[in-house]
């Protein structure tokens, strides 16, 4: 059922318009649409430009730490009793998450192209961080925008912003949150389009935007491909990542696309349980719509407002996903499938209790799913997960939920 | 010839220009659009942009983001904003309506039941913030085959090349959004909008209509001596804002709005 993907294949996607067979393609106002092909036309000349990828990988190296290391969770394993399980840690890079390699890629690009003032949108606050932290690196005026709901669960990552000099914007509007975070940085942007770069932190967005973030996170994919035949002489038989927007999950399926024999998980947010409604899963139980600049799977009602989403995670508390992903999902290549709260909660205290390793919520699905995954397959096999970032943003969280007061 | 291109044509015949209103349908409670739209005419409108509700109004400031809220509070979807227009159209055949929107809405419904159930409605015109020409290539031809003016923007970032491609996949006219940013945000710079105008007018035959930052008479006179058209909406949509408490005084409030800018742009034409 899923179709053969080679390298001559992917290298068309996204096509001249940014779609992904029905998904992504550019849908804003046009007040935004010179910028987007100027951001595109620059992008596509600095993706072939051996300074530009010296820089980007300088950066990577030095300053966020890469490679990650591909770590052998032992104990994990026996717990699952199932298959070996490698944990991709995303979580060591500056930062704590997976986020800055996009950052830093974004950055840069808005230095090439003279801009010195950022915005950004966050959920989690992972990327507002990671933003925040580039700009205070380079110099450049920093403004983030947050849902006021997230900036009440997420107060750690909104002081880590504001300490390193970033404007954190509180969004009120619609249901204060990542979706609404977005609504207002695009407002934002079409307000002072001339000098503003918006770092978008997840693959989705108008295009190029999937397609740059997508080869920055593509890092993680790369080093996960080489570690696992360097450390374990094989390829994986399976990838598992969290998936809200996406990127994490696109960066470290992407440079296996090919390899027809490694399956792909992205677990999205089952929050209350599917049945309930109340979660952030579109991929298993949305529909296409368009939204934020691209056509692909939404939350949505039955006259295509889009609907409030509920996850115990900020990060994937989102309606949309990113356009390759439902492109992915619609040729069958990659499996999307969803854990409760419960269920990533469960998963973050078995990281933390068997491995020492404290999972973000978002990465905590994968880790949920990942598990029993393992345990499906034989012992000979092996997966990945994605630990996509940190948890001490989450402790707040994790402790109201068991009644204690920090 | 399409009700919309009629009307234009007309009014530049007269020498007079356009007087655009944007409400948004549902807003305060859907029983009064169809009621509201009828004052418009009544105090001097030309043309209708009649808002559809969406939850994610990217392009809009605070003032028709709150109006979206209202309407949605109320479960406004686009089948009864369409019925709120064939109601119109059984008492007014002449003056076109235009629904301005975002995309999803009618990409749930689907383009081809949207299309005909506009068409059959009495809608003329269809300006979608959210779909540049690029995106409208399966849309347009469902348009065309049903009268309805595709209504594009055209922004001041805008390049000419840009402006001849939009301009020839427009009809009716083309919506010039005088600043960049959202709904209801800057006022213009009226010498800066004039010059852009003008330079629009050498790249297409097209009416244009300009929007955006126009509050009152004196702007809407300064607007209309270079376009054929001005588009006034924020203003209106505060002004149901606040009256939605009395239906009666909110009639004569946005006529009470709208007529000193009728007035002054048929003063240009004296």
């Amino acid at each position: 059922m899923s179709t053969k993907l080679t390298k001559e294949l992917l290298d068309t996607l996204p096509d001249a318009r940014g779609h992904f067979g029905d998904f992504g393609g550019r849908f804003v106002s046009e007040t935004l649409m010179d910028s987007l092909m100027i951001l595109e036309r620059e992008y596509l000349r600095l993706k072939s430009d051996p300074e530009f990828q010296a820089m980007f990988d300088k950066d990577l190296a030095h300053y966020v730490g890469r490679p990650s290391p591909l770590y052998f969770a032992e104990r994990l394993t026996r717990e699952a009793g199932g298959a070996q399980i490698w944990l991709k840690r995303e979580d060591l890079n500056h930062t704590g998450a997976h986020k800055v390699n996009n950052t830093i890629g974004q950055a840069l690009l808005a230095s090439f192209l003279g801009k010195k003032r950022v915005i950004a949108e966050t959920g989690a606050g992972q990327h507002g961080v990671a933003t925040a932290t580039v700009c205070a690196r380079l110099g450049l005026e920093c403004h983030v925008f947050m849902g006021a709901e997230d900036i009440q669960r997420q107060t750690l990552n909104v002081y880590r912003m504001k300490l390193l000099g970033a404007q954190v914007h509180s969004v009120e509007s619609g249901t204060r949150t990542l979706k609404d975070a977005m609504n207002e940085a695009m407002r934002d942007w079409v307000t002072n389009v001339d000098e503003t770069f918006y770092i978008i932190g997840t693959v989705a967005g108008p295009h190029p935007y999937p397609m740059l973030v997508r080869d920055f996170q593509s890092v993680i994919g790369r080093e996960a491909r080489a570690q696992s035949l360097e450390q374990a002489g094989k390829l994986p038989d399976a990838l598992v990542a969290c998936v809200g927007g996406g990127s994490n999950a696109i960066g470290l399926f992407y440079p296996f696309l090919t390899d027809e024999s490694v399956a792909m998980y992205g677990v999205e947010a089952g929050g209350f349980g599917l049945e309930s409604g109340q979660h952030a899963a579109p991929l298993c139980a949305g529909r296409p719509g368009v939204l934020h600049g691209n056509r692909t799977y939404l939350m949505e009602d039955d006259n295509g407002q889009i609907s409030a989403t509920h996850s115990v995670s900020a990060g994937l508390d989102y309606p949309g996903v990113g356009p390759e992903h439902s492109w992915l999902k619609d040729i069958g290549r990659a499996n999307y499938v969803s854990v409760t709260d419960e269920e990533a909660l469960a998963g973050f205290r078995t990281l933390t209790r068997v491995e020492g390793i404290m999972p973000a919520l978002e990465s905590s699905h994968a880790v949920a799913y990942g598990v029993k995954l393992a345990a499906t397959m034989d012992k000979d096999q092996m997966i990945i997960i994605n630990v996509s970032g940190r948890g001490d943003k989450d402790i707040h969280t994790i402790a109201g939920i068991d009644g204690i007061e920090i | 010839m399409s009700r919309i291109e009629g009307v234009l044509k007309n009014l530049k015949g007269e020498g007079r220009k356009a007087l655009i209103p944007f409400i948004t349908a549902g807003d305060p409670n859907p029983a009064q659009t169809v009621e509201l739209m009828h004052t418009l005419v009544g105090a001097g409108a030309d043309i209708i942009e009649l808002g559809v509700p969406f939850s994610d109004p990217m392009a809009d400031g605070p003032v028709i983001q709150l109006a979206c809220e209202r309407s949605l509070a109320h479960g406004t979807s686009l089948r009864q904003v369409l019925d709120m227009v064939r109601q119109f159209r059984e008492t007014d055949g002449a003056t076109p309506v235009v629904l301005m929107g975002y995309l999803n809405p009618m990409e749930a419904m689907g383009y081809e039941a949207f299309a005909d159930l506009a068409a059959a409605a009495g809608v003329d015109g269809v300006l979608t913030v959210d779909l540049p020409p690029e995106e409208a290539v399966d849309v347009a031809p469902l348009f065309a085959a049903r009268n309805l003016d595709p209504i594009f923007l055209l922004a001041p970032t805008t390049t000419d090349e840009r402006i001849r491609a939009i301009s020839e996949h427009s009809s009716g006219y083309v919506y010039y959004v005088s600043i960049k940013g959202v709904t209801g945000s800057a006022s213009i710079d009226v010498d800066e909008v004039a010059r852009k105008v003008r330079h629009i007018h050498e790249l297409t035959a097209l009416p244009v209509g300009v929007g955006f930052g126009i509050r009152d008479a004196q702007t809407a006179a300064a607007v209309g001596r270079v376009s054929d058209g001005v588009i006034v909406g924020s203003v209106l949509v505060d002004t149901i804002a606040r009256n939605q408490a009395d239906p009666e005084q909110l009639k004569r409030a946005l006529a009470d709005l709208l007529q000193p800018m009728r007035n002054a742009l048929d003063d240009l034409a004296s």
